[in-house]
């Protein structure tokens, strides 16, 4: 699964995609959501947890929590920005 | 001149006159003449809006010059709002102006914007772009969002004929914490150029109807890779359920309790009673201008120095434009629930512009 990066989420994994293998997604602790994707990331990357509005997009739709997410697809982290 | 003024324009099939006439006949406000206010506000006007509003509030700083391509050298320290009208009006004598030299606040939000058919978002702080979404879905108005950090953009048209919200993106205001504002963390000079242009394509899609304007996409834009990807979004009924404003946007711009205007500060400078004044400013910045009886705790030497404030007395805090000193009252106010605490809007910039 790749994971693309928006904003300050690049900062905070310091790239700009994250790939996640299939063996992480099968393996015990199975991610089959959104609300357990963002688990796991802020898991591995705990500063993630200090954003409290951060869209999530899956194959390019926007995607609330319970949205069932398989291998192949491709998610984006969007947290707003705020710069003019 | 007249006649064929808009002739590249008008001689488009998908175009014509008659979106012509809309333009002529729409009054669009603009929130900010900054990195994207200055494309949009060029564009529009070039274009034959008949009516352009422009919000702004701040004096140009060299720090601008990079990305805000109006302003000159010439117009250092000079407001914004001026140099701007200036400019317009030479640009396009057809125009008319509504000029409002103020912050928007929830005070003001509604009666400015009720005066216009589209608003265009280009704000720089989280407060004022939740308050303009509010606004806009509770006077039922199109306002098209643009926004930047460092290399990258985002842009949607929200509330387009009861399409989905900024709210539906992005539910919830974020701490200021959380995201940095691009005075802190940098952009690109031409990125605010790039996203303001289209900004200005996507009000004139909203007032003629041609095309489709972006509403229920987000486009996000990374300079660094020129790639542009929309992300589509729905509605979420439940924020078009704005009954009112909320009583504060947790901003400067919006928590008036809380603020001191530059006007208000220099009365009690005079008064000479020796106000408790923190300049959280660097010390660069303070070394090369400060007010008279001021003290300086750069921001992110706050923690540390917390001893040397005196939470018995008033304290009122000031930087360069007001949000790094907003920044400091909400960890103050943290620190000390019983503090008296005031945010002095618009900073030195403002006192400077104003004042002297």
């Amino acid at each position: 699964m790749t994971i693309l990066l928006f904003g300050i989420t690049k900062d905070i994994i310091g790239s700009d995609t994250l790939a996640i293998s299939d063996a992480t997604l099968n393996g015990t602790g199975k991610i089959q959501t959104v609300r357990e994707l963002k688990t796991h990331l802020i898991k591995m990357y705990p500063d993630l947890k200090s954003l409290s509005t951060l869209a999530v997009a899956v194959n390019n739709s926007y995607a609330k929590d319970d949205k069932i997410i398989n291998n192949f697809d491709e998610i984006a982290l969007i947290p707003p920005v705020s710069g003019g | 001149m007249q006649n064929n003024r808009y002739e590249r324009q008008t001689r488009l099939k998908e175009f014509g006159p008659e979106a012509q006439e809309k333009l002529s006949k729409a009054s669009v406000l603009v929130v900010g003449a900054g990195g994207l206010g200055i494309p949009i506000l060029l564009y529009l006007n070039a274009m034959g809006v008949g009516t352009l509003g422009i919000i702004e509030s701040d004096t140009v700083e060299i720090t601008n010059l990079q990305r805000q391509v109006l302003y000159t050298e010439k117009d250092l320290g000079r407001p914004k709002l001026e140099v701007v009208s200036e400019r317009l009006q030479a640009q396009n004598s057809q125009t008319s102006f509504k000029l409002f030299d103020t912050f928007l606040t929830r005070d003001n939000a509604l009666e400015i914007i009720s005066e216009f058919d589209v608003v265009i978002d280009g704000s720089d702080n989280f407060p004022t772009r939740y308050l303009i979404n509010d606004a806009c879905v509770l006077l039922k108005k199109p306002f098209v969002s643009g926004a930047i950090q460092g290399f990258e953009g985002q842009l949607s048209v929200f509330n387009y004929n009861n399409g989905p919200t900024y709210r539906c993106l992005f539910p919830s205001i974020p701490s200021p914490e959380e995201i940095p504002n691009c005075n802190e963390n940098g952009v690109l000079g031409v990125v605010p150029g790039i996203i303001g242009n289209l900004q200005a394509l996507e009000a004139v899609k909203v007032i003629t109807g041609i095309g489709a304007p972006l509403s229920g996409t987000l486009l996000l834009f990374d300079g660094l890779q020129n790639r542009y990807q929309k992300i589509n979004f729905s509605l979420q009924p439940e924020n078009l359920n704005i009954k009112t404003l909320q009583s504060s946007y947790g901003g400067q711009y919006c928590d008036l309790g809380t603020t001191k205007s530059v006007e208000e500060l220099q009365l009690l400078l005079e008064k000479g009673k020796g106000i408790q004044l923190i300049d959280v400013r660097t010390e660069a910045e303070f070394e090369e201008f400060s007010l008279p009886t001021a003290f300086n705790i750069p921001l992110n030497e706050l923690e540390t120095r917390m001893a040397e404030i005196d939470f018995k007395k008033p304290i009122y805090l000031i930087c360069q434009s007001g949000i790094r000193s907003e920044k400091a009252l909400l960890r103050l106010q943290e620190e000390n629930k019983e503090a008296i605490l005031y945010n002095v809007l618009g900073g030195v910039n403002k006192f400077l512009s104003s004042c002297l």
